[in-house]
């Protein structure tokens, strides 16, 4: 394992105001991030959004129109593909079809000239539990199979970055949860820094330490995956992570810690903390699973200072762990809510009038 | 599931099996016809024909026998035609690679848009006649030609013309053959899969080591294919030796014919023929086997 284990110091990256242009077309548009060494980092967005264009800058694949790519301080923004201390796990793996195992994962070793590869090799397919298919050719190894060799032949380089593009969306889901995890004890195992790009929310939650919200190119909200979710700062990312109910309104009061909204004729009521609008004019927000439903002649045993919605469910979808509700407000918006299945057999039907409320705490603001 | 079907279905689900089998006989039918009647009937006739003997008395007849000597005397006559014939080929299968692969990879790779007119366009000159086409080369290696007179002005001539010496035969070889390599190059690279290319520059392999570690191995089918197009039509041809090239010149296709028509010599042209065939099989076969691409082509 020491073959593996990094002993010098990993530094950071640092990506200053990159842009990438392709015609009229703005792909990645004044991106500033600091990935700190080490970290597991999640660029999370919808295709499109500019995630895997400065994925392919960082690995050196793609010229950035402007800006700069560090690594510590040193500027790698003009240094070709194969000069960079950076390596990638690539979406659809792009193993040497001509190549074994063995070799596909030596490819790197050998390219810098390391003479006796045998044992970093082994200690590397040790790592990803390959070890008795050194000799196959990749087309003989099932899907997760292949991916852990692409793993192994970027990682056994020791790059300062590991650069991930969507390595798990050729995985179907029991595989890809595996995988998570799997991942999640390598990099934990050799300390080196994960730049994961994903369209998946799940995903990027379970395994990062910092998620990076992207959409339109830029930044949106990059943070702890908790506190991406509990405290979403735009719209999009309130959407994009997860699931919300957002309402628009218009602020008409303070009571206390708390702001007071005037949304569809009912007030609601929210910590100013957890406000990130500037305007009096924004959206309320909660997420479903923060929603308790219940029967609306139990309105009564709603805590006071609740937010509460009256409404008619719509639909029920049982999913095993949770049920899923949707319910009409008055106004004619769906609300979503989540609840634990933890009484058998006590759900509400369709065409059933409940009421379902929410703390404040689990209520933010968001600009509109 | 076999397993299933046999113990419940039993006898019943055998002939079904049968007849979708017949079924890939059948479609082979007319395939192996042509090959009988134009292809194994012939080459036993031409068998047959290299061991007669002459008719003692009167030329140009011959009577079955097994008079193998006519090989022994074949090679005595003509081995330096034979050398020359695979020298000849393999220059033009050598030119005819180090031209078409960089066309074949910018077609399959950097052409875009263009991709279909560049293909057009290698295999356009078929539209003329082969032997039109190879008249055409005479006058462009003709002794006046601009060419001819560019070459001699700067002394690169050592005989002072092209046309009637060997270089005009491999250039006519190595023409004719070229779109027959081109193909099967193109096709190659254009299954290559570019991420290929980017993951060998990502693992620290410069452009010219990705071409040597991943490009060419895995254009290797490619190449095999297309110097055996090359090759093997190129060592048979006797066209371009006979319009280029002066007696000095002359491959084995041009002595077969000369053979047959006019020394009306069959057993000699028979057998001459029938080596040619077989040295060109052990050559494929043997090259085959040092590419070591035996699943691949």
């Amino acid at each position: 394992m020491s073959t593996i284990t990094n002993a010098r110091n990993i530094e950071d990256l640092r990506l200053e105001n990159l842009v990438k242009t392709f015609g009229d077309f703005v792909a990645v548009d004044d991106v500033t991030l600091t990935i700190p060494a080490g970290s597991f980092f999640a660029l999370l967005g919808a295709s499109g959004c500019g995630k895997t264009t400065t994925l392919r800058m960082i690995a050196g694949l793609e010229d950035p129109t402007s800006g700069t790519i560090k690594v510590g301080n040193a500027d790698i923004t003009r240094l070709r593909a194969f000069q960079r201390p950076v390596n990638t796990v690539f979406q659809s793996y792009a193993l040497f079809p001509h190549l074994d195992i063995f070799e596909n994962v030596a490819f790197g070793l050998r390219r810098r000239g390391i003479k006796d590869v045998t044992p970093a090799v082994e200690a590397m397919l040790e790592l990803v539990e390959l070890a008795p298919m050194a000799r196959r050719k990749p087309a003989q190894l099932s899907g997760g199979q292949q991916q852990r060799v692409a793993v192994a032949r970027a990682l056994i380089n020791q790059p300062d970055v590991l650069l991930l593009d969507e390595p798990l969306g050729a995985l179907d889901l029991k595989l890809r949860r595996q995988m998570q995890i799997e991942l999640k004890r390598i990099q934990t195992e050799v300390g080196t820094t994960f730049v994961h790009v994903t369209h998946d929310q799940e995903e990027a939650m379970t395994m990062a330490d910092t998620v990076a919200v992207m959409n339109a190119g830029r930044i949106e909200q990059m943070g702890h995956p908790a506190d991406v979710y509990e405290l979403p700062k735009t719209a999009f990312v309130a959407n994009f992570l997860g699931q919300a109910n957002l309402f628009g309104g218009s602020i008409s009061g303070r009571d206390g810690e708390d702001l007071v909204v005037a949304t569809h004729g009912i007030s609601m009521r929210l910590p100013s903390s957890r406000n990130s609008a500037s305007e009096s004019e924004l959206l309320v927000g909660v997420r479903p699973e923060k929603i308790t439903i219940l029967d609306a002649i139990d309105v009564g045993k709603i805590p006071t200072g609740n937010n509460v919605v009256t409404g008619t469910v719509t639909d029920v979808s049982y999913t095993g762990v949770s049920t899923q509700y949707l319910v009409e407000a008055p106004w004619g918006q769906v609300l979503n809510v989540f609840e634990q299945n933890v009484i058998v057999g006590d759900r509400s039907e369709v065409g059933d009038p409940v009421v379902v409320h929410w703390a404040p705490e689990h209520t933010f603001g968001l600009g509109s | 599931m076999v397993v299933g079907v046999a113990t419940t279905g039993g006898t019943s689900i055998a002939p079904v099996a049968q007849r979708r089998s017949r079924t890939g006989y059948f479609l082979l039918l007319p395939g192996m016809a042509w090959l009988g009647i134009f292809f194994a009937i012939p080459f036993v006739t031409l068998f047959m024909t290299s061991l007669q003997a002459p008719v003692e008395g009167s030329p140009g007849q011959y009577v079955p026998a097994l008079q193998i000597s006519n090989y022994a005397s074949a090679i005595a006559e003509y081995w330096p035609q034979f050398l020359r014939s695979f020298l000849y080929a393999g220059i033009a299968t050598l030119l005819a690679l180090l031209i078409a692969y960089p066309l074949a990879y910018f077609i399959a790779l950097k052409s875009g848009r263009w991709r279909s007119l560049m293909l057009v366009l290698v295999i356009a000159p078929s539209f003329a006649s082969f032997l039109l086409r190879t008249y055409a080369w005479k006058t462009i290696l003709a002794d006046e030609s601009p060419i001819t007179t560019f070459l001699n002005a700067l002394h690169l001539l050592p005989d002072g013309r092209i046309l009637n010496t060997s270089i005009a035969v491999i250039a006519g070889l190595t023409y004719n053959f070229l779109p027959f390599m081109v193909l099967p190059l193109y096709a190659a690279l254009e299954r290559l899969d570019p991420r290929l290319i980017e993951a060998s520059n990502d693992l620290y392999a410069n452009p010219i080591t990705t071409f040597r570690k991943v490009t060419w191995p895995l254009s290797l089918p490619g190449v095999v294919a297309g110097t055996l197009l090359t090759f093997i039509p190129a060592a048979g041809d006797y066209i371009n030796a006979e319009l280029l090239g002066s007696t000095q010149d002359r491959m084995i296709g041009n002595v077969i014919q000369t053979n047959f028509i006019e020394f009306r010599d069959y057993p000699i042209a028979s057998a001459l023929s029938f080596m040619l065939m077989a040295t060109i099989l052990v050559l494929v076969f043997t090259y085959i086997r040092r590419a070591g691409t035996e699943d691949l082509v």
